[in-house]
């Protein structure tokens, strides 16, 4: 495979990654895609944090300040760890039911595609100067009011970029449910698996309101819409709702997935199978579901009343439960078993007391009376970069080292990956847990500066000391891959040792038809089984060596895309420019030009004939 | 002080006292040190929640720290198996059944308080002569500075609140343009101003604001505004019933207060022809929660020489003044007051002069 890809020119090159269809190959550009957005949310983030160094600082302006806010967060969420799970998602879970590719190869495409240029449009506002201000729950009375553009690219570039996540997670739920392969009960699923069926199902029931609610604010903003103009009998509180609605399983749909990692990790590097399995599905299962329960409490303060914020405190608290439960089999994981501390192993250490301390403080800020206080103040900064940043991120950098050798087939850096985890993990301790504090010391969140004299100063100056070292964790992993890359030493099936799920007993990075013949899978944990029982290649097949039927690449998903980009511009510009309205219209003519393409023309895709599977396995046969 | 508190006493001053050892923020605007009953609720419910969370943390650590020292692959050697084990029914009935009896310790003075802080029943409620009993606020946020309206005292203030102790003071909380959300730390937590409703509730103020550095709680707002979200500080001035009582009868004797045009003070004269189509210089008035009555786009200017502040946040000086009217945005960028750059030094002298003359306080 490699050595094919070499003798290719460039252009060969970039138009086969322009039109792949390959899970692999898209899981890599989501990874590549959400890594760029995660360094863009992350030196805003440095930027707001120089600029909270001292009181009364100017070093960006107060207008700026707000946009840097919002970009960040929406970037960080939207951009960057959403693609970046999704990454890993299309990487790995295929790999781990034994199938071929998703359900729907094109449509992962188009999903990719579709968030790819999204977040292109919104950046774009950079470069004209017009930025999403309202902060990124955008709440609408501001939203509505905010002048320039900045808004019409909050709401049109995640308007299509939600598009594609809501598609990418239908194709990961057909997938799942159908393609497992033999033997592949739902009980012997892989967690990683697992929470990414559960974060799938919530994504087909969380992106909707947010589809709902952007259009609104969309045809607010552009089209003469009074859905949020109190005024004219709209109502802001309903954005908070239809935001909220989505928002809230957002943050489950991001932290599940990160679940699912550390479970995959824990059990590898202490070489025991994970404690619990079963009681660990019914958690994942309960998190999702309870995740849609709980919206209002992002509400306390909008004045529901107290039934309203009574209930939804308990629901709150109700899911300290199922998260409970698997802190406590994770723990029991690691007991009795041989732990060794690799790179993704001390980020999977490193999770547990920094995802604890978040989780708890997120049950204080479910008790409503005290949220009072605690709401919109430096606390809720706090708690929720101690839930993301010390559950979803360490999880996304645990599966960078531990996935990187299967998506890539070479080894970080063992050495430089813990230099990364402790800066980065030191950093993210000293940014936000004095930032806890500064909640209770009366700090607003989202103000721009702040007046000398309220005791502030201190905790702020280390909170911008810690950050700069979490900078110069990720400047060590963006040079370790680099040199890892360069200097590309290949690596075999299980560079761990003791892999015990199927992708672990194919090749890294896996052939394109990923497996030869299907596996079969007798338990939960399969390879390992196999290999106790003397099975040295992990796999026992299912069905004889016979043709692979595969997708043939298309470049329509990218040309769907672009015309939606296109369109958004025109619909921003339809009232002051003349070629706005024909721009949106040729925008959506051309998206709809090329969805009639893809349905007239027939593409049955092609046979990758047993000689040539023969060929391959030859090759890696010598190669060993 | 000593209402309603017997049983929380002690262990308020224990935890506070542990509390303070880490750092308990300024008496004027911190949480931690709560200067009326709300807010005492509210830190109670924090040191109770606290209690329970570090407990748990506690437990946590405890078997991770033990896992981590006993089970390395550097102590038991490289080729050590462990058994694989499936789980523990009984294990994992205790770490579900624990956690559910905690949630519940916590989840009952939640619901209790909230219904608690949730009660404004008693807002409405009037004496046989048909007087209100209980003090009530209309607290307009406008972009950016606060208004405070006393319906049933018929005077209006803004940027500082004057609340008297010891009783409850419930709050009618609107928004005139977007959302914003008021916020006195000290006294209690915060609730919204909508744009679209009014939001009731009350605080009770325990402690005189004269005993604190500036004379002064901070108050905030609490949700993004805008540019200048950061600077739309007010201030509350607590005092006791029978000082609230007089200053209440002083705002309500500069009815009909107005700048002379024929006035021998420069500074009045300016104020009369580019200041008071915006700012009164009375404190009686009365209108619409929300809306802005003639003379009340700006903030009510009858108590200045009163104020903590200039335009909520900056210091209390002539200075602050001139710099201010010369250039507003440079200050409060987005705020909705023209700048006045025409005016030679000496004419601003003369406004920054008259303004802190504006007094009903001395």
């Amino acid at each position: 495979m490699s050595t094919a890809a070499q003798k290719k020119g460039f252009g060969a090159t970039l138009w086969e990654w322009l039109t792949t269809v390959d899970h692999k190959k898209l899981g890599i550009l989501y990874f590549l895609g959400g890594g760029f957005f995660f360094v863009l949310g992350g030196i805003e983030a440095l930027l707001i944090r120089i600029q909270l160094l001292v009181p009364n600082n100017d070093f960006v302006s107060a207008g700026l300040f707000n946009q840097l806010i919002t970009m960040h967060g929406t970037t960080m969420i939207f951009l960057a760890a959403m693609p970046i799970l999704f990454g890993f998602m299309n990487v790995i879970m295929p790999l781990q039911i034994g199938a071929r590719d998703l359900a729907f190869p094109f449509l992962n495409s188009l999903g990719f595609w579709m968030f790819m240029l999204g977040g292109i449009f919104l950046n774009i506002s950079w470069f004209t100067g017009q930025v999403p201000d309202a902060g990124w729950t955008s709440y609408t009375s501001l939203a509505i009011t905010s002048e320039g553009h900045g808004m019409d690219y909050y709401a049109i570039g995640l308007q299509i970029a939600g598009g594609g996540t809501l598609m990418t997670g239908i194709n990961f739920l057909v997938t799942i449910i159908n393609m497992r392969a033999p033997g592949l009960t739902y009980m012997r699923m892989p967690l990683f698996t697992w929470t990414t069926l559960i974060a799938s199902a919530m994504i087909l029931f969380a992106f909707p309101p947010l589809t709902v609610g952007l259009f609104f604010l969309t045809f607010d903003r552009l089209f003469g819409g009074n859905f949020f103009d109190h005024e004219m009998g709209g109502n802001t509180i309903i954005w908070e709702h239809i935001f909220w609605i989505f928002g809230h399983p957002e943050v489950y749909i991001l932290i599940l997935p990160a679940f699912g990692i550390f479970s995959e990790i824990f059990p590898v590097f202490a070489r025991k199978r994970l404690f619990g399995y079963t009681s660990m599905v019914f958690a994942t299962v309960l998190i999702g579901f309870l995740g849609f329960m709980v919206w209002a409490h992002h509400m306390f303060t909008v004045g529901l009343g107290p039934t309203a914020n009574a209930i939804f405190a308990v629901a709150t608290m109700a899911i300290a439960v199922p998260t409970g439960v698997k802190i406590f089999n994770w723990l029991l994981t690691m007991w009795g078993g041989s732990i060794k501390i690799t790179t993704p192993m001390l980020y999977a250490i490193g999770f547990i007391p920094s995802f604890v301390m978040g989780g708890v403080t997120g049950i204080m800020q479910g008790a409503a009376p005290l949220d009072y206080q605690l709401h919109d103040s430096y606390f809720i900064v706090a708690h929720f970069h101690y839930v993301i940043v010390g559950g979803v991120v360490l999880a996304v950098l645990a599966a960078t080292h531990y996935w990187w050798p299967k998506m890539f087939g070479t080894m970080l850096h063992e050495g430089l990956g813990k230099v990364t985890f402790w800066f980065f993990f030191i950093g993210f301790h000293m940014t936000f847990l004095i930032q806890h504090w500064l909640g209770f010391w009366g700090m607003p969140r989202r103000v721009f500066t702040y007046m000398d004299g309220q005791g502030w100063n201190t905790a702020n100056a280390i909170s911008t000391a810690g950050a700069a070292l979490m900078g110069i964790g990720v400047i060590v992993l963006v040079i370790n891959a680099i040199m890892t890359t360069v200097k590309n030493e290949r690596v075999g099936n299980d560079p761990w040792g003791d892999g015990r799920t199927l992708e672990w007993a194919i090749q890294s990075p896996p052939l394109f038809y990923n497996f030869p013949q299907t596996p079969l899978v007798r338990g939960l944990d399969t390879v390992w089984i196999e290999k106790q029982e003397g099975n040295e290649s992990g796999i026992t097949p299912a069905v004889p060596l016979q043709d692979i039927h595969m997708p043939n690449g298309s470049i329509i998903p990218l040309l769907m895309s672009l015309g939606l980009f296109i369109a958004g511009f025109g619909a921003m510009y339809r009232l002051e420019a003349s070629w706005g309205l024909p721009v949106l219209v040729g925008g959506l003519a051309f998206t709809f030009l090329t969805m009639s393409i893809r349905s007239i023309k027939d593409d049955l895709g092609y046979y990758v004939t047993k000689e040539e599977i023969m060929n391959d396995l030859k090759r890696e046969g010598g190669r060993k | 002080m000593m209402k309603g508190l017997k049983k929380w006493h002690f262990f308020s001053l224990l935890a506070a006292l542990t509390v303070f050892l880490s750092g308990c923020g300024q008496k004027e605007l911190s949480t931690l040190l709560p200067a009326g009953e709300v807010a005492r609720d509210q830190f109670n419910l924090l040191l109770l929640s606290s209690g329970i969370m570090l407990f748990v943390i506690l437990v946590v650590v405890i078997i991770y720290v033990i896992a981590l020292a006993r089970f390395r692959r550097s102590k038991l050697g490289e080729d050590y198996m462990p058994k694989q084990v499936e789980g523990s029914h009984t294990l994992e009935l205790v770490w579900t059944v624990i956690p559910i009896l905690l949630v519940l310790l916590l989840a009952v003075p939640t619901v209790y308080y909230t219904y608690k802080l949730g009660n404004v029943s008693a807002m409405g409620a009037v004496d046989d002569d048909g007087n209100a009993e209980n003090l009530v606020v209309d607290v307009t946020a406008k972009l950016y500075w606060w208004e405070f309206e006393y319906p049933d005292l018929g005077i209006v203030t803004a940027q500082e609140l004057v609340v008297p102790m010891d009783e409850k003071v419930y709050f009618n909380l609107a928004a005139a343009d977007v959302k914003h959300s008021f916020w006195i730390p000290a006294v209690g937590g915060k609730l919204d101003n909508n744009v679209e409703n009014v939001n009731k509730f009350y605080l009770i103020f325990e402690e005189d604001s004269k005993d604190l550095k500036d004379g002064v709680f901070y108050g905030k707002c609490a949700e993004l505004c805008g540019p200048s979200h950061a600077l739309m500080d007010f201030k509350v001035k607590t005092m006791p019933r029978a000082e609230f009582d007089n200053w209440v009868a002083a705002m309500q004797a500069t009815e009909g207060n107005t700048a002379d045009p024929a006035s021998a003070d420069q500074g009045e004269v300016l104020f009369e022809q580019s200041c008071i189509g915006c700012h009164a210089v009375s404190g009686v008035g009365q209108g619409p929660m929300g809306v802005n009555e003639a003379g009340a786009m700006g903030p009510n200017l009858t108590a200045f020489g009163d104020r903590n502040r200039v335009a909520g946040f900056m210091d209390h000086t002539e200075e602050s003044i001139k710099e201010w009217i010369v250039d507003t945005q440079k200050h409060k960028p987005g705020n909705l007051m023209p700048s006045f750059d025409h005016y030679t030094d000496d004419e601003l002298d003369a406004i920054a002069t008259y303004l802190m003359g504006l007094t009903v306080e001395k």
